[in-house]
């Protein structure tokens, strides 16, 4: 019987082992040093805050692995030996496979800072970085002050983590505004809002130059490089990014002749079939590389949803229905603090040249809706919306169909997803559209038939 | 600063609390109980009691200069019964060896029938004199005012101290209250203990009832009963944690009104309606309590009631029916069972405001699921086979059907399923199993409600595409056990019959991915072969293979 063997038991890896098993009877093993069960990463935050334990996380019961027989291995591999299909162990074990697949994600960006790996300096990734902050931050008696250098969704996480221990956060920001190489500038300017109110002492445009420790070899404090500024904290919580966990990969390329080595750039390379320049070894989720970007997608795409995408996809091709990624239409979602993201199609920070905007911002400052669109088509191409939920299936359909943006607003009660008697704004958005537009959009009534169609 | 001040405020009114609390249990301790030789012949005459001698036991028992607290007035009373009863007995035993017929019939009239805590209460309400009784204004204010106040005080300060509105279940697992820890533990056997008293041994908290004398009396015209505490408890409870509710989730629509509705149809229809009919002399009804959650309304004692309370007892006997067998399954096939089980419903209005604190603690492992299914189809068969039985026997006049004794089937079924599983162990558990315990597992009701919910409805709980992040927040706030996060991550709709439309999990998901909705039919349970968002052609799939 052919072994899959998959290493890294997050979302991509046990995507892949789920859909061979339901495709296939092949031996699967997937391997991992960090757990012994799947968890949700993107849960993390929720055990530190108290609204669920560690094992709420974990989306399969334990005797799911056996039923499903998917063989578990904890352990941490070494190098991978193409050549003869073996794994090596840091235990000194070895492992056969007929095919790999490569699946460790990622791993916290550290940009050599002074004192980066002091005690009670962390990422916010692993279970292991959770396990460590719930040490060195248990609560505000025992870590007066934390700093938390990079502004991306970890990062905000990380802040809503110590502020709901009352733990005061200084969150040092890089960009001008919060995200804003993501965010256009009336969205990140919401969030600035959102952390500042949640009395986090947010600095805008600032760099970390070091951590200073103290003589017992902990974090005491960093310096801002901009200002010089010192300010003393008891830990320093590092979420500038993450990036491909694939070094044994490097390192087993030295090893490894020429023929075997696997092909890496900061991930590991793969073409559409996420097939990489090894034969029988694959790649995918947060530490896969595509050669160019698909559509207008980065090569390297560290969520969850992609990496789910892709096990779904490898599934098919491991089990003899060889496929292409092809990933629909991008579509994301995060909450900061209490405000909710979700967006579908693009909304670039700066507009293109070809690109049209419609900015709406409810008066509460809490919500707000940016739609995108082709200045001489009309075509929708994308949507952030801020504090209001929205249906996933009406954008899809509406990017497949290449429908205006005039349809869009008029069917935009299709599109909402909000609980039952919320308050609903499309008129007002509309509206203010029709203003600023010259337009004569009329909104539908919510249709069940369209929705279902 | 302001933040601290809360804090200050909310420890005042727990302790506020814990005093009401104690004074109200404490108050069960106090009272003396006597009667004078009059009171008590007056008492067994209104009775007709026929036995010869329980006058002389009862006056040897009660009536006394002695100060008898409750508990020794109980158990005086119970051995005077037992004695009586114990005579007779042993009458009837020997006129049977001398197989004197005759004279063992006759004894049987002499026997007094009836729970022997339950004749305790009944004594025990006349013969009880004291602080308690003769304050009673005074210790509703010592006891349910400082209670009320203390929760207050204890709950508003939420407000301030959850922060801006949002979900806010910070430390909902670190805390001993809620993480089944000290604290629930002790919860749950206060709770337990206040339902058995309750159930078993009225007569022991039957100085609660003469605090809530006056404001029977108001109501309905008569005295209190143990039953009168309880639903009086019942609202009051329901109003301070309505308070909670609103609070903490006054950021979601859907959890106010849903809210606002439950405790209307407690206070109203539970409450209120029944005791303004009993006052005037009708047979007191809660209008939306449907047939089998409803266990007893097909006894014959209801049956009967019904029958001779004129055009009002004809009018409940078809609304119960019609209710039960039209107006409940339509709503639930335009609605979900939600807009009975968390909307109308009682036991579960206390367990979305009580229970809400709780509600992470349901058991969302597959095997609980099985067993609920089990379990609660269970209950429901041992419901209609009970009425069944005491139908046949009450139109036929026989004693049994099939094989059961209609009086020993109700007595089980008001014993197992009505005390021990609605109240004692539905209840009671909250703190440790989570507060939809007997909604998920007992109620016959519910489960037929989950019968048509699962194949006739146009209730589903919408799935947002492919915006799942598994993190769990939903599974684990629902109430029901149900593995939301099983169903979402796969793209799937929640069509399950067990789901009472709390809506919890979609005000917990954080990334929007739950809607509740009532919408056609066809498309209600969706295909999730390919989330969505890849680009993967089925067809293909399927032809390549
Ligand atoms: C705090 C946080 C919040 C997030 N929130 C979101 C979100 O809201 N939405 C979103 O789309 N994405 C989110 N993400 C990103 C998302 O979690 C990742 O994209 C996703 O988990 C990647 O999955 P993966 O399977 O590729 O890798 P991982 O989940 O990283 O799994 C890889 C596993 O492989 C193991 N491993 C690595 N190397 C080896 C080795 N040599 N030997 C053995 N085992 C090894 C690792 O220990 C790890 O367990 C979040 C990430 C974090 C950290
Ligand atoms: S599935 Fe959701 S709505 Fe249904 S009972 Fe559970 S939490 Fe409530
Ligand atoms: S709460 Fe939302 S994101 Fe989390 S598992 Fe449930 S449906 Fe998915």
């Amino acid at each position: 019987m052919e072994h899959i063997v998959i290493i890294g038991n997050g979302v991509s890896g046990v995507t892949t082992a789920r859909h061979i098993r339901k495709l296939s009877d092949k031996k699967i093993t997937i391997i991992s040093a960090e757990t012994d069960y799947f968890f949700s990463r993107t849960a993390l935050m929720y055990v530190y805050m108290g609204h669920m334990k560690f094992e709420h996380t974990q989306p399969y019961e334990s005797w799911f692995w056996k039923k499903n027989k998917i063989d578990l291995k904890k352990g941490f591999v070494n190098i991978i030996d193409a050549k003869s299909k073996t794994l090596l162990f840091n235990s000194g074990e070895t492992m056969g496979y007929d095919k790999l697949v490569i699946a460790t994600g990622s791993k916290p960006n550290k940009f050599g800072w002074p004192g980066q790996d002091l005690n009670g300096v962390m990422g916010m990734y692993h279970k292991q970085d959770l396990e460590s902050l719930e040490k060195y931050a248990p609560n505000n008696k025992v870590c007066k002050r934390a700093v938390i250098v990079g502004g991306g969704l970890i990062g905000i996480e990380l802040a809503e983590m110590l502020h709901s221990r009352h733990i005061p956060v200084t969150f040092l920001v890089r960009e001008s505004s919060f995200w804003n190489g993501v965010l256009p500038e009336g969205e990140s300017a919401m969030i600035n809002r959102e952390i500042l109110e949640n009395g986090i002492d947010l600095r805008l445009g600032v760099n970390l130059k070091e951590i200073k420790a103290d003589e017992k070899g902990q974090a005491k404090s960093i310096v801002i490089a901009e200002t010089g500024e010192e300010i003393a904290c008891d830990v320093v919580g590092l979420t500038a990014g993450v990036s491909p966990n694939i070094d044994f990969i490097k390192e087993s390329n030295m090893r490894n002749d020429a023929n075997f080595s696997i092909q890496t750039g900061r991930g590991v390379k793969v073409n559409r079939f996420l097939e990489t320049s090894v034969p029988d070894v694959y790649a995918i989720g947060d530490c896969a590389e595509q050669h160019e970007g698909i559509g207008s997608r980065r090569p390297i795409e560290a969520v969850w949803y992609t990496g789910r995408m892709m096990g779904e996809t490898l599934a098919q091709t491991i089990c003899g229905n060889r496929i292409e990624y092809k990933p629909r239409h991008w579509f994301n979602s995060a909450k900061f603090i209490d405000i909710e993201y979700q967006t579908y199609g693009w909304v670039w920070a700066q507009p293109k040249e070809n690109e049209a905007r419609f900015y709406w911002e409810h008066e509460s400052g809490k919500k707000c809706i940016h739609l995108n669109y082709d200045k001489d088509t009309r075509a929708f191409i994308g949507i952030n919306t801020f504090g209001i939920r929205m249906r996933h299936e009406f954008f899809d359909k509406v990017l497949t169909e290449k429908q205006t943006v005039e349809y869009v607003l008029e069917h935009l009660a299709d599109a909402n997803f909000d609980p039952e008697f919320y308050k609903l704004h499309e008129k007002e958005i509309v509206a203010q559209f029709n203003k600023e537009n010259n337009t004569n959009i009329q909104l539908k009534k919510k249709s069940w038939k369209r929705i279902f169609a | 600063m302001k933040f601290k001040q809360m804090k200050i405020l909310k420890h005042i009114g727990l302790a506020i609390f814990i005093i009401g609390l104690s004074i109200f249990t404490g108050s069960l301790f106090t009272g003396n109980f006597s009667l004078s030789q009059s009171q008590l012949d007056e008492y067994i005459t209104s009775k007709g009691y026929k036995s010869e001698i329980i006058a002389t036991e009862l006056k040897k028992a009660v009536v006394t200069e002695e100060s008898l607290n409750i508990f020794q007035f109980s158990s005086r009373v119970r051995d005077a019964f037992q004695n009586s009863n114990n005579h007779y007995d042993a009458l009837i035993a020997k006129y049977d060896t001398e197989k004197n017929w005759d004279k063992k019939g006759e004894q049987y009239q002499y026997k007094i029938y009836g729970k022997p805590h339950t004749l305790s209460y009944d004594l025990a309400k006349k013969a009880g004199s004291g602080f308690v009784k003769e304050n009673a204004g005074l210790l509703w204010w010592l006891t349910f005012g400082l209670g009320i106040i203390g929760a207050l005080l204890f709950i508003l300060p939420n407000l301030i101290l959850l922060g801006a509105p949002g979900i806010k279940n910070n430390g909902v697992f670190l805390e001993a209250s809620t993480n089944r820890g000290w604290i629930a533990w002790l919860v749950l056997v206060y709770l337990v203990l206040f339902y058995l008293l309750l159930y078993f041994m009225p007569d022991y908290v039957v100085n609660w009832t003469f605090i809530l004398d006056p404001i029977s009396e108001f109501l309905n015209g008569g005295a209190a009963s143990q039953w009168f505490v309880y639903g009086f408890l019942y609202c009051v409870i329901m109003i301070v944690m309505a308070v909670r509710m609103y609070i903490k989730y006054r950021h979601n629509k859907y959890q106010v009104i849903r809210t606002t509705s439950v405790l209307f149809f407690q206070i109203v229809f539970a409450f209120l309606i029944p005791e303004i009919m009993t006052s005037l002399n009708m047979p007191g009804y809660d209008f939306k309590n449907a047939f089998p959650l409803d266990y007893d309304f097909f006894f014959e004692w209801n049956l009967d009631s019904l029958r001779n309370s004129g055009a009002i007892g004809l009018f409940i006997l078809v609304w119960g029916i019609v209710l039960t067998l039209v107006i409940v399954p339509l709503m639930v096939y335009f609605f979900g069972k939600r807009w009975y089980c968390s909307w109308v419903c009682g036991c579960g209005g206390l367990a979305e405001t009580l229970g809400d604190p709780y509600r992470q603690l349901s058991d969302k492992r597959l095997n609980a699921w099985k067993l609920e299914r089990w379990v609660i189809h269970s209950v429901l068969v041992f419901s209609l086979v009970m009425t069944l039985v005491t139908l046949y026997c009450y139109f036929s006049g026989a004693e049994a059907f099939l094989g059961i004794k209609s009086q020993w089937i109700k007595d089980t079924y008001s014993f197992l399923i009505g005390a021990w599983f609605a109240g004692v162990i539905g209840t009671g558990f909250y703190p440790i199993f989570g507060n939809r315990v007997w909604c998920r597992f007992g109620c016959p009701l519910a489960a037929y409600l989950g019968l048509v919910q699962r194949f006739k409805s146009r209730f589903r709980i919408t799935t947002n595409g492919g915006q799942c992040i598994s993190c769990g927040n939903c599974s684990t706030y629902c109430e029901q056990g149900i593995d939301v996060r099983a169903y979402a991550q796969k793209g799937e709709n929640i069509v399950r019959a067990s789901c009472v439309g709390c809506g919890i999990c979609s005000a917990v998901c954080p990334r929007g991915v739950l809607k509740l909705e009532n919408g056609p039919e066809k498309g209600r349970i969706n295909p999730t072969d390919i989330l969505l968002g890849n680009d993967v052609d089925l067809m293909d799939l399927v032809n390549k293979k």
